[in-house]
C-alpha cells in the first residue's frame, strides 16, 4: 500500500498524499467532525485536543486547540474557502506558537482509490524559506518511519 | 518579533539562503562570499548584518577581516518546531488509521 508521500512544486508549494484503507465518506468526516478529529489529530503521545471547532462551509471556523499534562499549549485557527464534501476543502490556516504563523493555504482531496481514499494536501506555503526549512529537516523521511512502522504493525 | 519570526525573515531572502549555503562548506570571508553574487560588497554586508542578528551566523576579527561562518545550533529553534509538526502528523495518522479501521460500518464490508 502507498504510504506518504511529498513533493513540492515551485518555490512555495509543498503536495503531502497518504492512502487511508476507507471510503472518501469517512476520511472527509474524520477530518471536519471534531468529535473524530478530537481522537486523532493530536500530534505526539502525550497531548489532547481539548478545544475543537470545525465548521466545514464556505466561510466557516477552525480552531484546534491542544495541551500536554506539563500544561503546554498551542493552537491552530483556519477558515474554510470552498468546501465539496466528501470530495475537496480549501482552507486557510495558521500556528499560533503563540504568535501567529504566516498564513497557510491548504487545498485537501478525498479521492476514490480502489476500497480506499487517497488524500492529497497542496500547501501553499507563505515563502520559499519556510519551504526550504521545512523539507531540510527531512520530514519525508520522518513521516515514511512512522508508516513503515504502522504497516509492521498491520501485517502481523 | 520573536526567534523563529526572526529566523524565518531572515532566511525569506535567496541571497541570504545562498550565503548560508556556502558559509556551511565552511568560514568564509567577506570577499569570497562576494564572488559569486553581482552585487556590491556593501550589499552583501548588509545581509550578513541581517544573518547575524538573526543569529545564524557569527563573526571573528582577524585583523583588517571578520570572516563568517555559520552560528552553532542556528536553526536549532525552527528545527525543533517543524520535528514537532512531522512527528505530530505521523502520530496523527497512525491514529487515523486504527479509527477508520475501528469504524463498525468498515467490519460489515465484505
Amino acid at each position: 500500500m502507498s504510504k506518504l508521500t511529498l513533493r513540492t512544486e515551485g518555490d512555495t508549494v509543498v503536495v503531502v498524499t497518504r492512502r487511508f484503507a476507507a471510503p472518501p465518506a469517512e476520511v472527509f468526516r474524520a477530518h471536519t467532525e471534531p468529535a473524530l478529529l478530537q481522537q486523532w489529530c493530536l500530534g505526539p503521545d502525550g497531548w489532547t485536543m481539548p478545544v475543537c471547532v470545525c465548521e466545514p462551509r464556505p466561510g466557516g471556523k477552525m480552531r484546534y486547540e491542544w495541551a500536554n499534562a506539563d500544561g503546554a499549549g498551542f493552537s491552530l485557527t483556519g477558515e474554510f474557502v470552498e468546501v465539496d464534501a466528501p470530495h475537496r476543502t480549501v482552507h486557510i490556516e495558521r500556528m499560533h506558537l503563540p504568535d501567529p504563523t504566516p498564513d497557510n493555504r491548504i487545498e485537501t482531496t478525498f479521492a476514490a482509490d480502489g476500497d480506499g481514499t487517497l488524500l492529497t494536501m497542496r500547501m501553499q506555503l507563505p515563502d520559499a524559506a519556510t519551504r526550504a526549512m521545512m523539507l531540510s529537516t527531512g520530514m519525508e523521511h520522518g513521516m515514511e518511519d512512522g508508516y513503515q512502522r504502522l504497516d509492521r504493525r498491520w501485517a502481523r | 518579533m520573536n526567534g523563529l519570526d526572526t529566523t524565518l525573515a531572515a532566511l525569506a531572502d535567496p541571497t541570504r539562503r545562498a550565503i548560508l549555503a556556502r558559509l556551511a562548506r565552511g568560514e568564509a570571508t567577506v570577499t569570497q562570499l562576494c564572488a559569486p553574487f553581482p552585487i556590491s560588497q556593501p550589499a552583501i554586508s548588509r545581509h550578513l548584518r541581517v544573518l547575524e542578528e538573526a543569529g545564524l551566523i557569527v563573526r571573528r576579527v582577524d585583523g583588517q577581516r571578520r570572516p563568517c561562518r555559520l552560528a552553532p545550533d542556528a536553526l536549532g529553534e525552527l528545527d525543533a518546531y517543524l520535528a514537532m509538526l512531522r512527528k505530530g502528523m505521523e502520530r496523527s495518522y497512525e491514529r487515523l488509521d486504527q479509527l477508520l479501521a475501528a469504524n463498525p460500518s468498515r467490519k460489515e464490508r465484505p
